[in-house]
């Protein structure tokens, strides 16, 4: 069936069964692979997008019930070929190993931001349960966040 | 994973739902979130041949005061349930047993009227549901109907819903300031209970100690009966008939069940 949607701000419209998970139609009909799937099982958090600015795990969304929605990958995030200060500041601090999960952890980190714009460090690590990082390296991603929220807070409050 | 194929039909309107669910009969199922559901789906668990969107119905969203109740209607995600000052001032226990579903995704995803129609009695909602003593309001063929939480769940993943019955909202009593009590043991962070416990206004519910969330009657009599908490939480296994899996045996359940339930009279919020 068709459907039209928001994808990092482009309209589209697409035929697509509806059994079609988003992750899959952002990966193989959208190109964007940022997204990964890792579990399959709503467990992981590596296909997590935003939909409507909220994060979703693209693996348990159909991509008809996104239609007429927006839907934001970690490819949309950055601006005007610059970084979003998630991303840089996941890159200034290594919040990342092996690589796998950081495009989900970082749409759930800015979906946390956009939710709680001052979060403690307790705040990050509950608003993170959502993404696992088999390298194990949370420390340095609550780093990052904690670094994004400050420098996304200054630059609203010089 | 992929889901068997399946024809999809988004309804316009709550009737029209209805009328689907008329038209195409067993063969259709509901969706809404689709966190139960379309993991089910995925594992070929599930195979509907038809599926009736009601995910984006206004009709159905939304979170408002009704007299001495709170009426949510059946699609209102957890997040937002977990974050209505409405619900946190008037059902506390409801938005923290909300904000303890799964993670921020699933919070985003789920919906209140989908995790009780699926009635997992390991789940945060059905508990919390039986513990606040709610009900479900349910419009089908013949008109709509009131489903009291203690009848609503009648087995493992059953509910007293008819095939051509529409869940479309739920009703909780408003209790500002009455004290209560959360205890869920989990063996990972945002696992389902091994057993859980709701207790709040002498009503005790428990998740996972059985086919459907149960009262711990016998502790609920020994408070009104001026029991302490603790003798009370000794009884909370009194006439449960827990199952047995690989993370738990019936004795070790009934164990957690007596001490989650000490806890959760012990350390009241409010």
């Amino acid at each position: 069936m068709q459907v039209q949607l928001t994808v990092n701000g482009q309209g589209r419209s697409d035929d697509v069964e509806p059994r079609l998970l988003l992750v899959h139609y952002l990966r193989q009909q959208c190109g964007l692979r940022a997204a990964n799937v890792g579990c399959d099982t709503t467990s992981c958090g590596a296909c997590t997008v935003l939909l409507n600015g909220r994060s979703v795990k693209s693996c348990t969304v159909l991509t008809v019930q996104a239609a007429d929605q927006e839907v934001t990958t970690a490819e949309g995030l950055a601006a005007d070929g610059e970084l979003h200060p998630v991303q840089q500041a996941f890159r200034q601090e290594h919040g990342l190993q092996c690589g796998f999960c950081t495009p989900g952890m970082v749409m759930a980190a800015v979906g946390l931001l956009a939710e709680n714009p001052h979060p403690d460090e307790a705040e990050v690590r509950e608003g993170l349960e959502g993404n696992f990082c088999r390298c194990t390296g949370y420390h340095n991603i609550v780093r990052a966040v904690l670094a994004a929220a400050e420098a996304m807070g200054a630059e609203v409050t010089p | 994973m992929i889901p068997a194929p399946f024809e999809y039909v988004a309804a316009d309107s709550p009737e029209h739902a209805l009328e689907l669910l008329a038209e195409f009969g067993d063969d259709a199922k509901l969706l809404a979130g689709g966190h139960s559901l379309l993991p089910m789906m995925k594992l070929r668990l599930a195979y509907p041949s038809v599926l009736i969107d009601i995910g984006r119905l206004r009709e159905l969203a939304g979170i408002r005061a009704d007299g001495d109740d709170l009426v949510i209607g059946a699609t209102t995600c957890h997040a937002d349930v977990a974050a209505s000052d409405l619900v946190r001032s008037q059902a506390p226990l409801l938005a923290h047993s909300a904000a303890q579903v799964g993670d921020p995704q699933i919070r985003h995803r789920g919906t209140i009227g989908g995790s009780l129609a699926h009635a997992d009695p390991a789940a945060d909602l059905p508990m919390a549901l039986v513990a606040l003593g709610g009900s479900v309001e349910i419009t089908g063929p013949t008109g709509t109907r009131t489903a009291a939480a203690d009848d609503f769940f009648t087995g493992f993943l059953e509910t007293s819903l008819e095939p051509g019955e529409l869940l479309t909202a739920v009703r909780v009593p408003r209790r500002p300031g009455v004290g209560w009590g959360y205890q869920k043991f989990v063996r990972r962070a945002n696992d389902w209970a091994i057993v859980g416990v709701a207790a709040t206004g002498g009503r005790i519910a428990l998740a996972n100690m059985g086919q459907v969330p149960v009262r711990a009657r016998a502790a609920e009599q020994a408070l009104a009966d001026g029991a302490s908490p603790a003798e009370a939480a000794g009884l909370a296994a009194e006439g449960t008939a827990p199952a047995e899996d690989i993370h738990a045996d019936r004795s070790y359940r009934e164990h957690l069940a007596r001490v989650l339930t000490r806890r959760a009279l012990e350390h009241q919020a409010g």
